[in-house]
This record gives C-alpha cells, structure tokens and sequence, in this order.
C-alpha cells in the first residue's frame, strides 16, 4: 500500500480523481494552520509585511515575469468563455458529443500563480524605491505547477509560504543564509530529519540544462530535504533562493539609493511539510510526540 | 573561430560594454553576461557552427570567456570528425 493510498484511506486527503489535485481533510487544515503558527512564532521577522495571495496573478505581470522562458511546461492559464449564443451551441454540442469543447476558450486576463513571490516583485515595484533597509515579506499562495504525479508529494495544486527579502545584496544574502540555519532549527522543534543541499530549478529543455547548471556553480538554491516517499530521493520541503539582481532588474525595482536591488526568498512547501510530519510521526496527530504537540498545537 | 565568437556575443550577450573592448581571456560573466544571454548565446553558436552541446559542456566554465568559447567549440568540433 503506498503513501498516497494510505492518505486516502486515513481521509487526510481526499481523490479527485486527478493526480496531484487533492482536498484536504480538517486534520490536515489544522496541522498546517499549526505549522504556520510555528513559522510566525519561529521566525523573528516581526517586521515584515503580510500578504496573502489568491491563486492567480496578473497575466500581464507573468509574462513580464519571464516564467515562460524557463518553466513553460509548468505553467497554467486561466482560459474563459467569450462567445455567444451560436458559439454556446456549440460548446455544448461539442460537449454532449464528447467532443473537445476547448478549442474556443480564450485567455483570461488571469494566470494561475506558479510561485507565491512571482505576483508580490511587480506590486512592490509599483510603490517606487524601497525604504532605507530594504523591504522584509510574509507571503502566502496557492501553487500551481502542471506536474501530475502519483507521488503526494508532488501535487499539482498546493500552498507555499514565503519570507522574501528585498535590498543590498549583503543584507539579502545574510537573510538566506541566516534562514538556511533557522530552517534546521523550526524543523528540529517537530522532529523531522533534515538535510540541506545545493539545488536548482527545473528548467525546460537542454537551454534549460546550462541553465540549471549556471544556478548550481553559483549556489543561488538550496533546499532543504526531509525524506517522505522515498529514502534515496528526499523530499524539498524549504527552499533558499537568492536571485541576485534578476528579479530587480524585471521589475526596475530599486532601493532607497536608486540601485537595482537584490532579492532573496525562503519557501515552506505547506503540503509538503505536513505530508512529512504525517509520514515521520504517523497518521493520528493525536498519537505523535509530546514536543512535536506543543510545538504545533500549544 | 573567435572573430564569428565575437559577433555572437556583441549580437546576443547583452553586455553593457562593447564586445571589442574585451580581451580573449577576460571574464564574461564580470563584464555582464547573464544565465539567459548565456544561454542565447548557446544556441546562437550551436547554430553559426552546427554544433551541439553535449550536456557535460553546458556549464558556466564553457562560456566564462572568449577563449574558453573557442577551446570548447573546437573540442566538439574535434569529437565530432572523430565520430
């Protein structure tokens, strides 16, 4: 019996009938409404800027973005019904007859997000300069990545909190770094087992391979692995980006002396990290560790 | 080899400064090559001398200068009379 079977059967999650696409059970919700907290509490950044995002963004910002020139299989598009009574005939013709209905949807004004800091840089920039110090965010979407997979802990929609940092290179680099230590920490408060290593993304195509190469020579991702379905491939469930000036230069944003700045962003894959706590400590929270309790639900 | 190198950086390697102005050995990445013109360039120079990368050549060493363009271009070119 796999992993994703015994989800299914415990109710923590819930099959659509899609791989990836899951609901979640209340158990589920609160242990994630636990580890948020635990987040908040852990991570000393009582100054930065909340925002929660909806599962979509701007497309006029994903296309600035640049997303498509490196991940275009794993991006989502929100296509809409535009006609009118003829072409609704025959949509639902199509439709009764098992037909591909699709073929006429149009493109929305709205992309799913692909990762919780892509929709915050352009709205940041929009405010002008950043203020002395840089900027400090706590962020929060739902994900999407077209990925099916049987594996749980890839869905294709999920959650992903972030911390992103904006400024002087020195100040974002010494946020990441001081996060990969702090990360080590949050999970040892709920006894996961962790390791960080380098990483990159995974960029399309053999463009893609010198791509991810040029991220790995110049350790700008780390993530951090907890092992969840398998051993020998353990699982990202935090990640540690630093994007040099890439994200500044996209979206002209600049801090308080005119400069480009420099960003930096940590993830929690939500799903993920839940997904590890029910694997390492069992299906019943009520039956896991008195520490791992207190630091969740206390 | 390193004159037809030169016009592809100039017309893909997006760098603040003139292509002429670089010696052979100087550091691309200082002077302002990106991972996405690297890639451009990639591809550019795959195309100007019908070449393809093997995937251990895809790395920031092979683009890290002039000479280091010319040295791998031609190692795939001697690999590729080889074969």
């Amino acid at each position: 019996m796999t992993f994703l079977d015994r989800l299914f059967d415990s109710g923590l999650l819930i099959d659509t009938g899609v791989e990836g696409l899951y609901a979640r059970s209340g158990m589920f919700e609160d242990v994630i409404t636990g580890f948020e907290r635990l987040i908040d509490k852990f991570s000393g950044e009582t100054g930065a800027e909340v925002i929660r995002f909806p599962p979509g963004m701007n497309r006029s910002y994903f296309e600035g973005s640049g997303y498509m020139k490196n991940f275009p299989q794993l991006a989502g598009t929100v296509h809409c019904f535009c006609g009118d009574d003829l072409a609704h005939a025959d949509l639902i013709q199509c439709m009764a007859a098992g037909e591909d209905w699709t073929g006429g949807q149009k493109a929305s004004d709205i992309v799913l997000t692909p990762a919780a800091c892509y929709p915050l840089y352009p709205i940041v920039a929009k405010r002008g300069n950043l203020q002395a110090g840089g900027g400090l965010f706590n962020i929060q979407s739902y994900c999407f990545r077209h990925e099916p997979s049987m594996d749980p802990a890839r869905m294709q929609l999920f959650r992903m909190r972030e911390f992103v940092r904006m400024g002087k290179p020195e100040d974002v680099m010494a946020f990441r770094q001081e996060w990969m230590e702090k990360g080590k920490e949050l999970m040892a408060q709920v006894a996961l087992p962790v390791d960080i290593d380098v990483a990159n993304d995974p960029f399309f195509g053999r463009a893609g391979r010198l791509m991810k190469n040029n991220q790995r020579d110049q350790n700008l991702k780390f993530e951090l692995l907890i092992p969840i379905t398998s051993v020998s491939k353990p699982t990202a469930c935090m990640s540690f980006n630093y994007h040099q000036d890439h994200f500044g230069k996209t979206w002209d944003l600049k801090t308080v002396d005119g400069e480009t700045a420099h960003t930096a962003c940590v993830g929690f894959g939500l799903e993920r990290i839940a997904l590890a706590l029910f694997h390492h400590h069992g299906l019943d929270p009520k039956l896991w560790p008195r520490e791992v309790r207190d630091a969740l639900f206390g | 080899m390193k004159d037809k190198i030169r016009e592809l950086l100039g017309k893909l390697g997006g760098l603040p400064v003139a292509v002429d102005t670089l010696a052979d050995g100087a550091d691309l990445y200082a002077a302002g090559l990106s991972s996405f013109a690297s890639v451009q360039l990639m591809l550019g120079i795959e195309d100007a001398f019908d070449i393809e990368f093997p995937d251990h050549l895809l790395n920031r060493k092979s683009f890290a200068s002039i000479d280091a363009i010319a040295e791998t271009v031609t190692a795939i070119l001697d690999g590729q009379e080889a074969a």
